[in-house]
């Protein structure tokens, strides 16, 4: 992107306000809207993968050690991961910043 | 060629749509449009039209299916009245914003309740403001022509608009009139098939309707403002080229005995050539009276109606719908916020009558004129008159 958010005008719109850069929405940082953070207690993590599975952001991905988390790009926070979480490695705490 | 054919508005409108070879209507019958949709299926399944026929279940899936088929590039319409043109009201805004041409006859319906299927303006002017050109037609010729017009003004690359075309259901879609039909070379010639510039394609992927925040709504809905206001010169430049080929002219404002009278007639759609009747006997009988009728009402020509009413002394305008509540009639206080700034205005005064079906004569026209004029002179405690209503 050539221009940042504040800088276009309705000029440099595409007729209809298409999208024509495939896969653009990447660039949503939908991890703004979150209140809270999911932390993780890996010691009791079973890799099974059931929060990767419930995930309705499909932010979730394997780190090196093949423990499942969040992309905090994209994580809004939502805490289905840790209901979902049966071993209970993850806990939902407040954003303080 | 010529020749008049003595036709149903409702059939030659769809014959119209065959000369423009539509390749995707997708539309759901309901009075007083049916006799369209229903030609257009008879003319697909003869295999006389080779376009899709898309039967849906209601006009809210109708728009959502001309959505798709224009975002494919297809030439796309549809049609529908009254209810249903609310149903769709939603989608309506889809379109316009999204800038996918496609054309969409209106065949002008009271809206319930008492149900009624018989005709005003209240459909009309409850989709004012979704962003479509909508052009009010007052015959079957006027349709027919508007209908080929309008697809040539959507599809044109510094458009990109869907157009509505309006016409008094019943009234016009009814009736049998002598209708000359382009042929089909020179309709051809003045439509040529078109590319829209970013149809849905899997090799070339785009996204359509994708979600505005607060960032970009604003500079998009500034977009689409702008959009539609400067389609008024294609609109205009549709109308001359159309009028050099096939020798009938539209205009923004249309003008009967217009220029220099004192005391003016506002009317739209149908109704406008009872009172052309009334213009004539009233002129005859020593009266100093002129017509104007708004041809396009949206773009709203403010340029063109205000060179129109200049020199006149009262402006009557007469709505066929009520806006509830507030100004009551919908144009007449579109026609007042438009001469506001103006130093020199005529008197405006409103009329609604003529609603869910009911006839004005023409000497119903003559009593609204005679009576718009003492109004104007006397004043009055109303926002605006009802003419015939029983009290």
């Amino acid at each position: 992107m050539a221009k940042s958010e504040s800088e276009i005008t309705w000029k440099d719109l595409e007729i209809g306000c298409i999208v024509t850069e495939p896969g653009s929405a990447r660039q949503y940082e939908t991890g703004a809207w979150r209140s809270q953070r999911p932390t993780y207690d890996f010691d009791k993590c079973i890799k099974c993968g059931i929060c990767q599975l419930y995930c309705p952001e499909g932010c979730i991905e394997q780190n090196q050690d093949g423990y499942f988390e969040a992309n905090m790009f994209y994580c809004k926070g939502c805490g289905i991961c840790a209901r979902e979480c049966w071993p209970r490695v993850i806990t939902m705490v407040e954003e303080e910043e | 060629m010529t020749t008049r054919v003595g036709v149903e508005v409702s059939i030659a409108i769809a014959d119209a749509v065959k000369l423009c070879n539509a390749d995707v209507v997708a539309a759901y019958p309901i009075t007083p449009q049916t006799h369209i949709v229903e030609h257009l299926a008879e003319l697909v399944a003869n295999g006389e039209l080779d376009a899709e026929y898309i039967p849906v279940e209601s006009e809210h899936s109708a728009m959502s299916a001309c959505v798709g088929a224009a975002a494919a590039g297809a030439r796309t319409f549809t049609a529908t009245a009254g209810q249903g043109l609310e149903l769709m009201h939603e989608v309506l805004y889809i379109p316009s914003a999204m800038q996918l041409p496609m054309v969409m006859a209106v065949a002008n319906r009271a809206l319930s309740s008492p149900l009624s299927v018989w005709g005003d303006h209240s459909d009309l002017m409850a989709v004012r403001d979704t962003g479509w050109i909508q052009i009010v037609v007052e015959n079957g010729q006027q349709a027919v022509d508007n209908i080929i017009c309008a697809f040539r003004i959507a599809e044109d690359k510094r458009v990109l608009l869907p157009v509505m075309v309006h016409l008094d259901g019943f009234y016009l879609t009814h009736v049998i009139e002598p209708i000359i039909f382009p042929e089909q070379g020179d309709v051809d010639k003045f439509l040529p098939s078109y590319n829209y510039p970013f149809p849905l394609n899997p090799d070339k992927p785009v996204a359509m309707g994708d979600f505005g925040p607060p960032f970009i709504y604003t500079e998009a809905k500034w977009m689409q403002e702008m959009n539609l206001r400067a389609s008024k010169k294609v609109i205009m430049e549709c109308w001359n080229k159309f009028g050099k080929a096939f020798g009938r002219q539209y205009l923004p404002v249309e003008k009967y005995h217009s220029d220099g009278a004192s005391v003016l007639l506002l009317t739209m759609g149908c109704f406008s050539e009872t009172a052309m009747v009334a213009i004539d006997e009233l002129k005859a009988e020593g009266n100093d009276v002129g017509q104007i009728r708004l041809r396009l009402w949206r773009p709203f020509p403010f340029e063109e109606f205000r060179q129109a009413v200049k020199d006149a002394d009262v402006l009557i305008v007469l709505d066929r719908a009520i806006s509830f509540g507030g100004p009551g009639g919908v144009v007449a206080s579109e026609v007042k916020a438009a001469l506001y700034e103006q130093d020199k205005k005529p008197k405006v005064v409103s009329f609604v009558a003529g609603l869910g079906g009911r006839d004005i004569t023409v000497s119903g026209f003559k009593e609204i004129i005679q009576k718009g004029i003492e109004i104007s002179r006397t004043g009055s405690e109303n926002e605006y008159e009802i003419y015939g209503v029983r009290e």
